[in-house]
């Protein structure tokens, strides 16, 4: 009787570890195809290993005088001030949407010089910057 | 003025929960079986000074006095009389008082309710609550003050960010607070009771209506806020998987998980280092989610003025309070044997703790991890909400068949009895699902399953209802209300999620645009001032072509002076079907308007649902206190 108590409770112990592991495993492995990495237009110019197709984040600063809309699509140039990102974008902008403004896309890598954005990300405040851009602003001043 | 009264009252509240820990110290040798009246006094005093406290900087947004730096950064002499009231908790420093303000009212509200525990249980209570009372008053006075002073006196404030006045918004905070700091208490008593050794049912009964009351108001104030996200963020989306609602909803799980494993605390009698175990879990992911939005170290789109040494202050105070309280675990400690037959309502209730705990491992993994990889690796990403939708959603289909039978299920050792009746209710689902493919439009396979299991619950739950009604017992009708509640969530949000219509495109006045079955006519616009914004105002006319029915919509870019902001208001109208969901913003340089259309079935029937969920829990606690 003992002995068939104790065989049960291994067996269930031996249940909830493997489950949780495989949870844990499952989780982690969703985590890896679902993680979304922040790039520079630099970056991408010079990153060999960035790969064309990827989904990703591109920030920067709206270029001056680089906003164009038509009826389907509103496309402007994203700059870390060494080098470019032209951005093509069908959805709502954000309220702080605008030309020397920071600004992070979230789409796809068509070329190095070509991004196809599903979102742009809004932002709450004024003074409000990203701190992946403030980085930036940083690395630009030295 | 205002800054000394302020200063003075938080240095009492400071002196009286000093003076509290050290007379219960001393009350805790007295061999007498009551709390002398001088502690309750104090207690009572306490509270009043805080209040006070609160009220006075209340006053000072309200009379606009700028000499008070926070005043002067948030608030503006011609914002609405509202928002100047509620800007008092809009910004970090005020949100912190009134932090403080429901610690020491759960602190005294737990004291003088709490008449039939041990007296020791409720002294040891009220002393830990006092640390952490005095840790965030040292934090408040030292680091946050909303009475610090700003020289020369300002004229005239900055202003509150527009997108925060608003009145869901006005009332979130207090809410979610409630919930969130209102874990602090059970928090206390938990390791009041591992002190004392009050670790049977009474001590169960003792938190019971505490963790459903922040239970309840932590729902309710997530609600608020996704309602806000929904209207005003212009995405037309209510839960976005964001950091800052991320650490709302994980404290949220652990709160569920513990509202249900107290019953078997209170009931078998079992369980009992588990249950401290979520008590103390829950006041520290709360502590933590604030550390994570406070001191930036996450990304979010939902922003908090930020400052470092905010965090590096919480951090030093988390760690301490989580140390402590496993110091006092682990010495407490005593390994106790249960052991529950596999099909018993015990079982099952732990499993509903397994499901929760494996939602709240998804979210801080998810969370959490863009801060590591930064520090390891120094890459950035982020973690968005097609990770969580695969993790979490696959597990919500057992989730909801579970929550269907468990309740169902009896103490000790349950028997399936009603195989039959388990798969007619099966069929009637998975019929039901198919006729809404075959009417309206197929799906994936995961969301017919997810349907499916929702429309089972939701079956389970209304003959429950039904039973009741028959019987006429309704013991367990907030428990119903609330399955029921989340059974219509998952529904609703399914369908609204396989029968969205969304649209962008970019107009300008005057044109017109096709698709689907919709004709969208730009019409005109126009301008308008308010008191403080203008607004910009687009007239659209929404053809609906099968049955000719036109909507008016009118959304607005409204600009906001003080300070200089823009604003996109969506124009929604609600249906009891549908919602119809129209954003206008303007393009740099271009007479083109971006246009973001969207139809979103049951919107306000997702509302209602999230709603039964947190009714059941507030009738839940009125039955309790009856």
């Amino acid at each position: 009787m003992l002995k068939k108590k104790i065989k049960n409770r291994i067996l269930f112990l031996i249940l909830i570890l493997s489950i949780s592991v495989l949870s844990i495993f499952f989780i982690l492995k969703t985590l890896n195809n679902n993680i979304l990495y922040f790039r520079t237009p630099s970056e991408i110019n010079i990153n060999e290993k960035i790969k064309i197709g990827k989904h990703m984040r591109v920030g920067g600063m709206v270029k001056k005088n680089s906003i164009s809309a038509d009826n389907n699509e509103i496309k402007f140039i994203i700059t870390d001030f060494n080098n470019e990102i032209i951005v093509t974008y069908n959805g709502a902008i954000p309220n702080l949407f605008s030309e020397e403004k920071g600004v992070i896309a979230e789409g796809v890598l068509k070329d190095r010089k070509y991004f196809i954005a599903d979102k742009i990300l809004a932002k709450h405040d004024e003074n409000y910057m990203p701190p992946e851009l403030k980085d930036i602003l940083k690395k630009d001043a030295k | 003025m205002l800054s000394n009264i302020g200063n003075i009252l938080i240095i009492i509240v400071i002196a009286i929960s000093i003076s509290i820990i050290y007379f219960s110290l001393i009350s805790l040798k007295d061999k007498n079986n009551f709390i002398s009246t001088k502690i309750i006094t104090l207690s009572l005093y306490q509270t009043t000074f805080s209040i006070t406290c609160f009220f006075s900087l209340i006053i000072g947004f309200v009379i606009s006095d700028f000499s008070l730096t926070t005043v002067y950064q948030n608030s503006h002499s011609l914002k609405p009389l509202f928002y100047k009231i509620s800007g008092t908790w809009g910004n970090h420093e005020g949100s912190l008082l009134l932090w403080i303000n429901v610690l020491v009212i759960f602190s005294y509200l737990f004291l003088i309710y709490n008449k039939k525990s041990k007296k020791n249980y409720r002294l040891y209570t009220l002393i830990v609550q006092n640390i952490l009372i005095l840790g965030f008053l040292f934090f408040l006075f030292i680091n946050s003050n909303p009475f610090s002073l700003i020289i020369p006196n300002p004229k005239e404030g900055l202003g509150l960010n527009p997108i925060l006045q608003d009145p869901a918004l006005a009332i979130h905070p207090p809410l979610l607070y409630i919930g969130f700091v209102g874990s602090s208490i059970y928090f206390s008593a938990a390791v009041a009771s591992l002190i004392t050794k009050y670790n049977d049912k009474f001590f169960a009964l003792s938190i019971k209506p505490w963790i459903l009351i922040s239970w309840s108001f932590q729902t309710l104030g997530i609600i608020i806020g996704s309602i806000w996200a929904y209207y005003e963020l212009g995405w037309g989306g209510f839960w976005f998987w964001d950091p800052v609602e991320n650490s709302s909803l994980m404290p949220w799980f652990v709160m569920t998980a513990l509202m249900h494993s107290i019953i078997v605390l209170q009931k078998r009698n079992a369980l009992y280092y588990w249950v401290i175990i979520l008590c103390l879990m829950t006041f520290i992911l709360s502590v933590t989610g604030t550390f994570l939005v406070r001191s930036g170290i996450l990304n979010s789109v939902h922003t908090f003025a930020n400052d470092p040494s905010r965090g590096l202050y919480i951090l030093i105070f988390l760690s301490l309070m989580i140390f402590g309280a496993l110091t006092v675990f682990f010495i407490n400690y005593k390994n106790d044997n249960y052991v529950f037959a596999a099909n018993s309502k015990e079982t099952f209730i732990l499993v509903n703790n397994w499901f929760m705990a494996f939602y709240l491992a998804t979210v801080l993994i998810g969370t959490t991890y863009p801060i590591f990889t930064e520090v390891l690796s120094n890459i950035q990403i982020s973690v968005g909400p097609p990770f969580y939708n695969l993790v979490i959603l696959p597990i919500v289909i057992p989730f909801l068949i579970l929550m269907a039978l468990g309740p169902k299920a009896k103490w000790i050792k349950n028997k399936f009895k009603n195989l039959y009746f388990f798969s007619i209710v099966l069929i009637v689902s998975v019929i039901i699902n198919i006729l809404i493919t075959y009417f309206f439009r197929s799906y994936s396979i995961l969301s017919n399953l997810i349907i499916i299991s929702s429309v089972f619950l939701i079956l389970y739950s209304m003959i429950d209802l039904l039973k009741f009604f028959k019987k006429n017992t309704f013991l367990d009708l907030p428990r119903v209300i609330s399955h029921l509640g989340f059974g219509f969530l998952v529904f609703f949000i399914g369908i609204n999620h396989n029968f969205s219509i969304e649209k962008d495109f970019n107009l300008k006045e005057g044109e017109k645009k096709k698709f689907e079955n919709y004709i969208i006519h730009f019409k005109s616009l126009e301008t308008q001032k308010e008191k403080n914004y203008q607004s910009i105002i687009g007239n659209f006319n929404i053809t609906n072509v099968d049955n000719f029915n036109e909507e008016i919509l009118k959304p607005e870019i409204r600009i906001y002076k003080n300070p200089d902001t823009l604003t996109y208001e969506a124009s929604i109208k609600t249906k009891l079907d549908y919602d119809l969901y129209l954003t206008m913003s303007n393009i740099s340089r271009s007479e083109l308007y971006n246009i973001k259309f969207q139809k979103k079935p049951f919107m306000i029937w997702i509302w209602f649902s999230a709603l039964l969920i947190s009714i059941g829990g507030f009738l839940r606690f009125y039955k309790y206190e009856n």
